[in-house]
């Protein structure tokens, strides 16, 4: 068991999450008052010792899937050091099946036609019978996954194509269907709503039950410490903006609230307490009055932080397109930090977008606009930098002042256009500071159509961003 | 030293019948608590029920809940303990001729004149104590090395009297709304427990406690527009305590069920931004 645990604790070091001795003993210790089949209180004893961060909880309810889901009958977690086989396996999953069955006679699952099996699954998911749910993930994938122990194939590929035979979005509406049957009649467009989260949320946890059922094979084919490699996964701050795929933004965007709350509070405070000026002795005078001319209370001049003008200027094609949403959610949500902002994007035409920051109080409405109604085409579409900024030169160049902060978004792949790097060269004469911030490795720029070097000798610096960690200390230094 | 609970199990059952409705993660981590002595570092959006669980766990457990609300600017002197200088001042005047000075230096720092606040109240207290240390991410980074102490040692020292133990180790809970990040010494003297928005079925079961005169219907209804609503995104989704105010105001109203028109009248209730209502308005009704 110890070894288990210190294994599995080297794995969730391994994935990033910060684990200190102490947590380390702390867990060992929290363990020992668990009732080790209890495999849920299992589970909350070991993230209540080991992480401390909720961000972080994924990543750990992974490694625990692959270190803890094989051990003994129905996941128990049993004593010794070898690995179950997938014989022993098999027999467990026969087992569930018949016991997810209920009333179901000999032969269990394995003779039930294409047909029959979707007909119970589709009851299944009407009543949300758990069980007949977690045994049908196991049938499902026993058949459609085509898994070969020693195949070198990561686990997507499987649950792709076990959900492709299962055709769970067609499964939706036939469910919906059978609602509408029931009340004989149209639902109203709440009852709908309320229907259809109601399904989707049984069809998520039978994806679920899916998933874990090929992890569970594939850690039983290849061991956990290989498995827990190959699914590692980078907590949500060091997600790359540039390759992040649907789940990773997903968990990006709600990491990015508590994170700016953070900032937010953090730049408050920052304001409140280094705010102190030299002793102003004019008015400590005029107060001493009060006090038979004692100068009892000292006052200070507050030397009036001239907060920044921001001018943020994104490029929103494609790869980047991410990277620029990001920042302007971060900056906006923080932009009582400025005395302006004001939001430009471009691809290979440019359009202002500050409006439509201003238009809700919801950032995320605003770069939904962003992304539907911006006017950002010119010609064709592919990103051209030197255009952009030329337009923008004409149009604003001289609304730039020296209380304006110049952010340039991008990865500088100007398709070979000519950079006119002459319009940054003469912002930056106007400006107080002009920055860029590129969401590509520092090891790709300059390669290519890559031109963030010749930007960026007229700038004050050229950033690495690559993700929320890299963004969040950028933004916290320019505020 | 006895434990106070049997089980998880034991903690989630009992925590029910004084109308606390907890899951496995929050009955499991009490539990722990208990058994490690250590305290418990609850954060989660607001009102997830993280304050009601301290004072429920108190309720449960026959303690004395004693709080210390944090806030910016919170000092040793308001947390931890204060001289009583009036009173020290009284002594020094009335024996201003008797005794020598050093007679007097003793006397006034006797526990007689200390005035205890909540964190030394909760480990000098001779009945059982829950401790609830309130927000504490409100404090500046610096005072909260004022409890690292009394966290991991359940001790205060005090120069001028020595070092204080506790008779008994309290049940401590810590809340947060993570508005900062906590400083790493304190997160690892603390189990952590994250409390999120509860399940539908959770939901369910707490407005059908928390609210009386509520039907079963009427609480299944709100827990599943809950939940829906939750699924928008928006600038703040609605908490325990907004669906709570919402299933009263749907039963002063006299329904025993909701549509659409009905939900989105009362959508103030569950929601405080205007963008956030329009926005789920136009997601719940027909037109
Ligand atoms: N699991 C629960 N069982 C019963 N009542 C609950 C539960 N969760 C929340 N509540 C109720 O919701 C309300 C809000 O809870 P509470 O004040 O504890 O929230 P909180 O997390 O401390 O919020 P804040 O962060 O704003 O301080 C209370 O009325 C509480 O009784
Ligand atoms: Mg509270």
């Amino acid at each position: 068991m110890l070894d288990l645990l210190s294994g599995f604790i080297i794995e969730l070091r391994n994935a990033g999450l910060p684990v200190s001795l102490t947590e380390n003993l702390d867990a060992m210790h929290a363990i020992s008052h668990i009732p080790l089949e209890d495999r849920e209180a299992f589970k909350y004893a070991l993230g209540a010792t080991l992480v401390k961060n909720n961000a972080h909880w994924r990543s750990f309810e992974t490694v625990f899937e692959v270190y803890f889901s094989l051990r003994g009958p129905e996941y128990s977690i049993t004593d010794g050091d070898g690995e179950g086989s997938i014989d022993d396996l098999l027999q467990q999953m026969q087992d569930a099946q018949m016991k997810g069955e209920g009333n179901g006679g000999a032969g269990g699952m394995d003779s039930l036609t294409p047909e029959e099996l979707m007909n119970i699954l589709m009851n299944a998911l009407m009543n949300g019978d758990q069980a007949l749910m977690r045994a049908l993930a196991r049938q499902a994938v026993q058949r459609f996954a085509g898994m070969e122990p020693g195949r070198p194939v990561g686990g997507t590929y499987y649950l792709y194509r076990t959900l492709r035979n299962l055709d769970l979005d067609g499964m939706l509406d036939k469910l919906m269907e059978a609602s509408k049957k029931e009340v004989g009649g149209d639902l109203t467009k709440l009852e709908e709503r309320l229907e259809k989260d109601e399904y989707n949320d049984r069809i998520e946890k039978f994806k679920q039950e899916v998933e874990a059922e090929i992890r569970r094979r594939l850690v039983a084919d290849r061991g956990a410490e290989a498995m827990a490699k190959t699914l590692r996964k980078p907590l949500p701050e060091d997600v790359e903006f540039m390759h992040a795929s649907r789940d990773e933004m997903q968990n990006l965007k709600k990491s990015l609230q508590p994170l700016t709350r953070k900032l937010a509070a953090r730049l408050a405070r920052k304001r409140r307490h280094g705010r102190k000026g030299p002793l102003d002795f004019r008015n400590t005078v005029r107060h001493s009055l009060a006090y038979g001319g004692v100068p009892a209370e000292p006052k200070f001049k507050y030397p009036r932080p001239a907060k920044p003008e921001l001018i943020v200027i994104a490029d929103i094609s494609g790869s980047v397109a991410a990277f620029a949403r990001f920042t302007l959610m971060l900056v906006y949500a923080i932009s009582n930090q400025f005395s302006k902002v004001r939001a430009f994007v471009f691809i290979d035409g440019i359009d202002e977008v500050t409006e439509y920051f201003k238009k809700t109080e919801d950032i995320s409405e605003a770069i939904h606009r962003i992304n539907t109604e911006a006017d950002v085409i010119w010609v064709d579409g592919h990103s051209d930098y030197g255009h952009a900024f030329e337009v923008f030169w004409d149009k604003y160049g001289k609304e730039i002042n020296p209380k304006s902060t110049v952010l340039l978004l991008g990865d500088a792949r100007n398709n070979y256009h000519a950079s006119q790097a002459w319009v940054i060269k003469e912002i930056r004469q106007k400006a107080r500071h002009v920055y860029w911030l590129n969401p590509e490795p520092r090891s790709y720029w300059n390669t290519g159509d890559s031109i963030v070097g010749e930007y960026g000798t007229h700038t004050d610096g050229v950033y690495e961003c690559r993700n929320l960690r890299q963004l969040e200390a950028f933004v916290e230094k320019l505020a | 030293m006895d434990n106070r609970f049997e089980s998880v199990q034991s903690v989630r059952d009992g925590l029910k019948d004084v109308n606390y409705l907890a899951d496995d993660g929050i009955a499991g981590v009490v539990f722990l608590a208990d058994r490690l002595g250590k305290p418990i570092l609850v954060e989660g959006p607001a009102g997830t029920g993280k304050t009601q669980l301290a004072k429920s766990v108190a309720e449960l457990i026959g303690a004395k809940l004693i709080r210390l609300q944090c806030y910016e600017g919170l000092d040793e002197s308001k947390a931890l303990y204060e001289w009583n200088y009036k009173k020290q001042l009284l002594r020094i005047q009335a024996d201003r001729n008797s005794d020598a000075w050093s007679d007097i230096h003793d006397d006034i720092f006797g526990s007689e004149f200390l005035l205890t606040r909540p964190l030394l109240e909760a480990i000098t207290s001779k009945e059982p104590v829950v401790l609830l240390i309130d927000e504490v991410d409100r404090v500046e980074v610096e005072t909260e090395a004022l409890l690292l102490e009394i966290l991991s040692e359940y001790q205060v020292s005090i120069p001028e009297l020595g070092t204080i133990t506790a008779t008994q180790i309290p049940l401590v809970f810590l809340t947060s709304n993570n508005t900062r990040e906590l400083s790493e010494a304190l997160k690892r003297r603390c189990l952590f427990l994250h409390v999120d928005y509860p399940q539908m079925e959770r939901e369910k079961e707490i407005v059908l406690t928390k609210v009386p005169g509520v039907t079963e219907m009427l609480a299944d209804q709100i827990a599943r527009i809950v939940r829906s609503i939750r699924q928008i995104d928006l600038k703040k989704a609605p908490s325990v305590s907004e669906t709570i105010d919402w299933a009263r105001t749907l039963v002063l109203l006299g329904l025993d069920s909701v549509n659409a028109e009905q939900a989105k009248e009362t959508l103030h209730v569950l929601l405080k931004y205007q963008s956030d209502i329009a926005k789920a308005a136009k997601e719940l009704s027909d037109d």
